[in-house]
């Protein structure tokens, strides 16, 4: 199964590195890993999203909570989450096109971030399976350059349950 | 105080009582900062020999070993050290030097990225990169390598850190919000184990090193009497629980007992305290005690469903949670189990078969009759490990100094050198094979001058007897690279000795004279007990060598991918 797994690290050197390290050194696969600043400047956020059984993910939890560096463990997956991607998409748009690919756009709530004589660049966040179907949806178009984070997420408040 | 300075006032503030290491370019300025500083030094003639003495120290005396190194060559002579020391969980620290950080990632001389290259093998491994963090940074590699499970730490220092100065103090306690080891044990699984534990039928304790880290010896004991359970330990175990105590089936696994193995086969309930479930511990993991319920106690919540299931974790230091535990666990009587295993006993003791010559394990039982049990042994790897293992009854904790993750040839000796120094009155004794005590040979320097009495006992098969072994039963004798005799004129294939094998070499005898220590050598059994004798009478080291025939071997033997159960008892 693929879990979303968000790590608190202290902002050190080479924290990235322990942890790409532990997933190599024990065989685990990752699939992506996003990271960035907190609010805090000695803290980084990093997102990782990992394929495993339910053992193995136990066990990548648990590794991951042993590395000193890692503040906080949290695997979203077992929770309500929200999780988006970023992606920047540069397709092929002679002038001619140009209405056409912004109707594409608009549908998926794309943001039109550069234009030129031959291309135009859209920025789209979403969760995965938005982002996979923009990108089938411009294929015709011809797709110049794709640039796509992996996920970052975070556990909803919301509880619908509750409210209700 | 310069960096170099406050390195050596944090080994006086750590109650360090030996450093062992080797210097370089890039820790002259630790050298001298320990010229007149008062810190026992042990000049190794090899980092790696100062990695494993402070390692042998460690597991000698529960303290924390010290290593020094220089940066480049010197650094990565440590890393066998460091692996050794990770992968049986004992506190080192580990401090090299490295380039000024003005050259670090230029391909220096002598640079080495450290960081990167025992980042794996490393509790946690620190770079220095401002003199103010310094001090912080070296009380937290204590911390780190001491706490929790232990392992080793490494702490990298640039020399123009070491030079420059700090008006930071040493500071008497470190706070690490992302390392928080969780010592006492949940309450309310303490009371399930508990429960469990009353219902059970045929309980087994297994024990591991993780007792001895603890020290936890005494509530182990005390367990096993109330509950009236018998007692295997892993190898990394050995000496947590007498085993002269008439609950005591020894180590299990690969090379265990048949009595253990055929214990934890039928148990219905598994104990497993400060235990990792090994593969050499438990043969095919799926015909693992088929029977049992397990119930895993261990400071590291990553070992626990590891390799095994575990219907009750309980994760804790192993002292604390047995203390709680031992409240709440009733005297037990199993007379219908004890006597099942020990009618096993009966059956299955171990044994081997007197060839005329002499015994090795023979060798083993005669060192433990006469030094009772008490001296401390140190093993290289292979057979000489195994034999040890096996045929000395250890009676008490950090008596037994093996390499036994990560299974070092050459660590024995240098290891053997660290106990000594942490116990400088006791007898230390390295049983080695003539393979392995050829890999870190070099030390006996460091033996003779500091007249570090260490005896070294070497099984003289003239061969790597246990890759020899696994030759002899899995590989149709086909002996490939395993005898340490052959020379030029050997035939291309060999399947064994004849008369025109080549002399032993080197002649161990005339070595021990090249360093001014006694040698001893014999092939006859009616001198093994006067030689040991005569060399642990000496006041200081000495070399015994017995000869061997290389056709001895280990058993029982559980074959990789068997179930416990399934073992080899002899060569068919």
């Amino acid at each position: 199964m693929r879990h979303i797994i968000n790590l608190e690290v202290e902002n050190s050197a080479g924290v990235m590195a322990r942890i790409v390290g532990l997933f190599s050194a024990r065989g685990y696969n990752i699939e992506s890993i996003v990271a960035g600043k907190t609010v805090e400047e000695c803290t980084a956020r990093i997102t990782l999203v990992v394929i495993g059984d339910d053992k193995i993910i136990e066990q990548v939890n648990k590794q991951l909570n042993k590395l000193i560096d890692v503040i906080r463990v949290t695997d979203v997956t077992r929770e309500d989450f929200v999780n988006r991607e970023l992606l920047l998409v540069k397709i092929h748009c002679p002038p001619a096109r140009r209405t056409e690919a912004s109707l594409v756009g608009n549908i998926f709530g794309a943001k039109v971030v550069d234009i030129s004589a031959k291309s135009l660049t859209f920025e789209l966040t979403g969760s995965e399976s938005k982002i996979t179907a923009f990108l089938q949806t411009l294929r015709p178009f011809g797709i110049r350059e794709v640039a796509r984070t992996g996920p970052i997420a975070m556990v909803r408040d919301f509880n619908p349950r509750s409210s209700e | 105080m310069t960096g170099a300075e406050m390195i050596i006032h944090a080994l006086k503030r750590e109650g360090v009582r030996a450093l062992f290491g080797y210097p370089g370019g890039m820790v002259i300025d630790i050298f001298d900062a320990l010229y007149s500083a008062g810190v026992p030094f042990y000049l190794t003639r090899h980092e790696q020999g100062a990695a494993h003495a402070a390692d042998g120290f460690a597991r000698a005396s529960g303290e924390v070993g010290v290593c020094l190194a220089t940066s480049g060559p010197g650094a990565t002579n440590l890393v066998t050290g460091l692996a050794t020391a990770y992968l049986d969980s004992i506190p080192v620290v580990a401090i090299t030097g490295q380039v000024p950080t003005s050259l670090i990632g230029n391909d220096a001389f002598q640079e080495a990225d450290m960081l990167g290259i025992t980042r794996s093998i490393t509790k946690h491994n620190f770079l220095v990169k401002e003199v103010d963090e310094l001090p912080r940074l070296l009380k937290s590699a204590f911390y780190i390598a001491r706490s929790g499970r232990p392992g080793p730490v490494l702490i990298d220092i640039p020399k123009d850190i070491q030079q420059a100065t700090t008006a930071m103090p040493y500071p008497d306690e470190v706070n690490i919000r992302s390392y928080k080891p969780t010592v006492a044990g949940h309450l309310p699984q303490i009371q399930k184990a508990a429960a469990r534990i009353s219902r059970a039928e045929r309980p087994v304790i297994f024990a591991g090193g993780g007792v001895i880290s603890s020290g936890a010896s005494a509530e182990l004991a005390l367990l096993a009497r109330r509950m009236q359970a018998p007692v295997t330990t892993s190898l990394m175990g050995l000496g947590a629980f007498p085993e002269t105590d008439p609950l005591a089936l020894k180590m299990v696994g690969m090379h265990g007992t048949a009595y253990a193995n055929y214990a934890i086969q039928e148990a219905d309930l598994l104990i497993a305290i400060g235990v990792r479930f090994d593969d050499r511990v438990t043969g095919k993991v799926s015909k693992f005690a088929p029977k049992a319920e397990i119930i895993h106690i261990d400071i590291d919540p990553a070992t626990i469903r590891k390799n095994v299931k575990v219907s009750i974790p309980l994760v804790g230091d192993i002292r604390c949670v047995l203390t709680e535990l031992n409240q709440l666990v009733e005297n037990r009587n199993h007379d219908p189990w004890l006597q099942t295993v020990a009618g096993w006993k009966r059956e299955n003791p171990l044994q081997y078969t007197q060839n005329g010559g002499i015994s090795p394990q023979a060798v083993i039982r005669t060192i433990a009759e006469m030094t009772g049990h008490q001296a401390i042994i140190a093993t290289e790897v292979g057979q000489n490990q195994m034999w040890s293992a096996q045929f000395y009854d250890f009676i008490s904790p950090r008596t037994w100094i093996s390499s036994g993750g990560l299974g070092t040839m050459g660590f024995g000796f240098p290891a053997a050198i660290g106990a000594q120094v942490a116990h400088p009155g006791r007898l230390v004794i390295d049983i080695a094979g003539d393979g392995s005590i050829q890999m870190n040979i070099q030390e006996l320097a460091t033996a003779a001058l500091y007249n570090l009495p260490v005896k070294i006992v070497i099984l003289n098969n003239r061969s790597l007897g246990m890759v020899r072994q696994w030759q002899s039963i899995f590989y149709q004798r086909r002996f490939s690279g395993v005898c340490l005799n052959r020379d030029a004129r050997c035939p291309g294939e060999c399947d064994g000795r004849s008369d025109s094998c080549p002399l032993y070499l080197p002649d161990f005898v005339k070595l021990a004279a090249a360093y001014n220590i006694p040698g001893f050598r014999s092939e006859r059994p009616e001198e093994v007990a006067p030689i040991l004798e005569k060399a642990f009478a000496h006041d200081g080291p000495a070399i015994v060598e017995f000869r061997i025939s290389e056709e001895e071997n280990v058993f029982p033997m559980v074959p990789a991918g068997a179930g416990l159960n399934e073992m080899l008892r002899g060569m068919a």
